[in-house]
């Protein structure tokens, strides 16, 4: 590249990528951040001082090795760079895309304050893919067979990091997904205007290309048990995840229009209901949507239904602004798209009409109280403060609790009183001997990348078992 | 891919296939169903498993054309594949031995009804059934029943066995007498509404396999939940199987309800395009 900006040259302003035009972007489902173009990567590279103490790696849950790959793209050697970032995460297009950088190592980078950090999530991505349409990405080299098996249960970030690292160690690793795609959340769930579904099959086609056998359509607790599993593998990874949805417990949740948004976004994400009729699954959405919720899912939801064209989508979170767990740059995007945002506002009633539709929901105002436990201000009801939106259809985002399939058909499997199973800290190890469990089955609904992490370090856990056994 | 192995047309809109799935069959219980999908782009369909053979690695399903997937479906010949085929899932249903049993099936209902009758028999139980169909041409597996007991056949128009309803060969029952020691029905929800009212004044312990719409069938959306007892559960692990004198009907049916306009669609364009044998063209 002619003129290329001398590395390290922090004060160049940070470049957080282009974003497709809010009006045009509600009309498809098409990726919304645009990423870096070569020249921009380079230049936002040449930007980080390549810290000896790495504080953005160490930020990093999965310790990208963040000053030695950013080096490698100022080189514009890309493909050293992703090679770089595979040895010790095999997911860089997805991470880069979904991971919450601004609280990680983008948190942790020294430029912060004085220029604002390295955009390191956008070179992330920029790598990865940059890599894998240019056909330079190799799966990692794998260790001669041990001869040990391992399962692991659901094929959603946190089984796929158990499998990819074990792999790596030489263990044969099977994994079983009840859905007919894999990823989990990354297929059903994240919509593809935040993560093209191309991402999610390369980075899970690698595992494939290094041996992991996936399996699909295969419901480990109804398909086989666990304990069956046992007998064939030496060790079981549950990563089951959270998605069991949370009802609002309010009257009228059984009217035609109400969708939890697990179902809301598998109609649209995993079965493209949006394509209707091109697609075989119908969605019913009516004119005016309203979401329930404050977290990322919520957001997913609102503006994944903003782009089925209704004549509004409007939020309801019982805080305020300041308490949503989401994305801040997701209520930007979503604030961008058009959704409205009823702040301080709970649905206590949903009426339906003679067909059993949805037609009104009964909201009422809530004020901030004493902090709770979680040390957020808990909303309390304002007496007489209700009133009514019309309303077609209606998706509860209110969070999700462990699927209890498995926990249900496993004996002694132990879990807490949320239906979460009980891991040793560290380890990921169950109740059960060989058992181990992690990512939202243990957690309750968090993120990807808590999720990946705790396959990383299950992954370790699981072969110190592995290779003990050997002696 | 879900190699189908054989395929038999039962009658002008209900075929038989049966599929290679050794993971399924290895498996199954009677009240286990699979969710099919054909092909990419094709929706989650539920189908009840009708049949199966560890053995050869087989399941067998019946599947009735009633709307483009199943219409789909059906068009697929022996030797073509569905794309995916998941399961067993569900729970099974409980079988013990009660003493006489009485399988009440409407329609394709009676395929799915089958299995269920096959595992009480074999547990001890007397079976009776009775099986209901518009019509002549859409009776199906009445041999089959016919080898598990008694078989009392009524059509709404006549032309087989006993003119009427279900209901109304119920009631001749419990008149003569004859009032069995549990009830289990499966076809459409009306029916399966009205065996429960009918077994209700006479304490009959009632089951219904309810059949509302399902997406990924694993108990991850919600979107086939029911009310049985006041309270919601989810057919697709929960059930299909519940108890018929709790369960609400009613919002049963106008749940099922909730994409017509779309599925109306979506069979008139395939329809069109298809120059098919529905009669729609």
């Amino acid at each position: 590249m002619e003129n290329k900006p001398k590395k390290p040259t922090p004060s160049i302003k940070q470049n957080h990528g282009r974003h497709q035009d809010p009006i045009a972007r509600r009309n498809n489902f098409d990726e919304v951040a645009l990423g870096f173009g070569l020249e921009e990567a380079v230049t936002e590279a040449a930007r980080c001082l390549g810290c000896k103490t790495k504080p953005c790696e160490l930020a990093c849950p999965v310790n990208v090795k963040i000053p030695e790959f950013v080096d490698l793209v100022h080189k514009e050697d890309l493909g050293a760079a992703a090679s770089k970032i595979f040895e010790t995460s095999l997911f860089p297009a997805i991470c880069g895309r979904v991971c919450p950088q601004e609280t990680y190592c983008e948190n942790a980078c020294v430029l912060k304050e004085k220029f604002g950090p390295v955009s390191i999530g956008r070179l992330e991505r920029f790598t990865a893919d940059y890599a894998r349409k240019n056909g330079l990405v190799t799966p990692p080299p794998c260790a001669p067979d041990t001869g040990k098996r391992v399962a692991c249960v659901g094929s959603g970030p946190t089984s796929l990091a158990v499998a990819a690292e074990l792999r790596k160690l030489g263990h044969a690793v099977t994994v079983f997904e009840a859905l007919h795609e894999f990823g989990g959340v990354l297929s059903y769930g994240i919509p593809t205007f935040r993560l093209p579904r191309e991402v999610v099959r390369f980075e899970v086609d690698m595992l494939r290309r290094m041996g992991v056998r996936l399996l699909k359509n295969v419901m480990v607790g109804k398909s086989i048990t666990v304990e069956e599993l046992k007998k064939d593998f030496d060790v079981v990874y549950i990563g089951s995840g959270a998605g069991l949805p949370a009802p609002m417990h309010t009257p009228g949740e059984d009217l035609v229009g109400v969708y939890s948004s697990n179902e809301f976004l598998t109609r649209v994400n995993l079965m493209g209901a949006h394509n209707f009729p091109e697609s075989d699954t119908p969605y019913y959405i009516g004119k005016k949507v309203i979401v329930v919720g404050g977290g990322n899912t919520a957001m997913d939801s609102a503006r994944c239904a903003m782009r089925l064209k209704p004549d509004s989508v409007t939020l309801l979170y019982r805080r305020t602004r300041a308490e949503m767990p989401a994305r801040v740059e997701e209520v930007e995007n979503a604030m961008e798209e058009g959704i409205k945002f009823e702040f301080l506002t709970a649905p206590v009633e949903l009426v339906g009409d003679e067909r059993g539709r949805l037609r009104r929901v009964k909201c009422i105002r809530m004020e901030l109280g004493a902090p709770d436990a979680s040390g957020r201000r808990k909303p309390v009801p304002q007496g007489g403060s209700d009133f009514f939106i019309e309303a077609d259809s209606l998706v509860v985002a209110i969070g999700s609790s462990p699927n209890p399939v498995i926990q249900q058909s496993t004996p002694g499997l132990a879990t807490n009183k949320w239906g979460g199973i009980i891991v040793e800290e560290g380890t990921a190890r169950t109740s059960l001997d060989g058992i181990y469990a992690g990512g939202d089955v243990v957690r309750g609904g968090a993120t990807v990348l808590l999720a990946m992490k705790d396959g990383k370090s299950a992954a370790k856990a699981i072969h110190e078992k592995l290779s003990a056994k050997e002696n | 891919m879900y190699k189908i192995v054989e395929k038999t047309e039962l009658s002008e809109t209900i075929s038989q296939h049966v599929i290679y799935a050794p993971l399924i069959a290895a498996k199954a219980k009677a009240g286990h169903f699979v969710i099919l999908r054909s092909r990419e782009g094709g929706e989650r369909i539920p189908v009840t498993l009708v049949d199966w053979n560890p053995e050869r690695g087989t399941v067998t399903l019946i599947i009735q054309a009633i709307g483009k997937s199943t219409t789909e479906m059906n068009a697929l010949k022996q030797g073509d594949s569905f794309l995916d085929v998941a399961g067993p899932l569900g729970t099974p249903v409980e079988i013990k031995n009660w003493g006489t049993v009485l399988g009440v099936g409407g329609g394709v209902g009676i395929a799915e009804l089958y299995p269920i009758a096959r595992a009480y028999k074999e547990a001890g139980n007397k079976i009776v059934s009775i099986l209901g169909a518009r019509n002549k041409g859409l009776l199906i597996l009445e041999k089959e029943m016919a080898e598990l007991g008694e078989v009392i056949v009524t059509t709404d128009d006549g032309s087989a066995g006993r003119k009427g309803l279900v209901t109304d060969a119920m009631n001749d029952l419990y008149a003569a007498g004859r009032g069995p020691d549990a009830i289990f029905t499966i076809g459409p929800i009306p029916m399966m509404k009205f065996v429960a009212l009918a077994s209700l004044p006479h304490k009959t312990p009632t089951f219904a396999s309810l059949n509302p719409v399902m997406l990924d069938g694993t108990g991850m959306c919600g979107g086939c939940r029911v009310e049985i007892g006041g309270k919601p559960k989810f057919a697709c692990v929960d059930g299909p199987m519940f108890d018929a004198h709790q369960t609400n009907f009613d919002a049963l049916l106008k749940r099922t309800a909730a994409y017509r306009e779309q599925e109306k669609e979506s069979l008139e364009r395939y329809a069109r395009d298809h120059q098919c044998r529905i009669g729609l063209h």
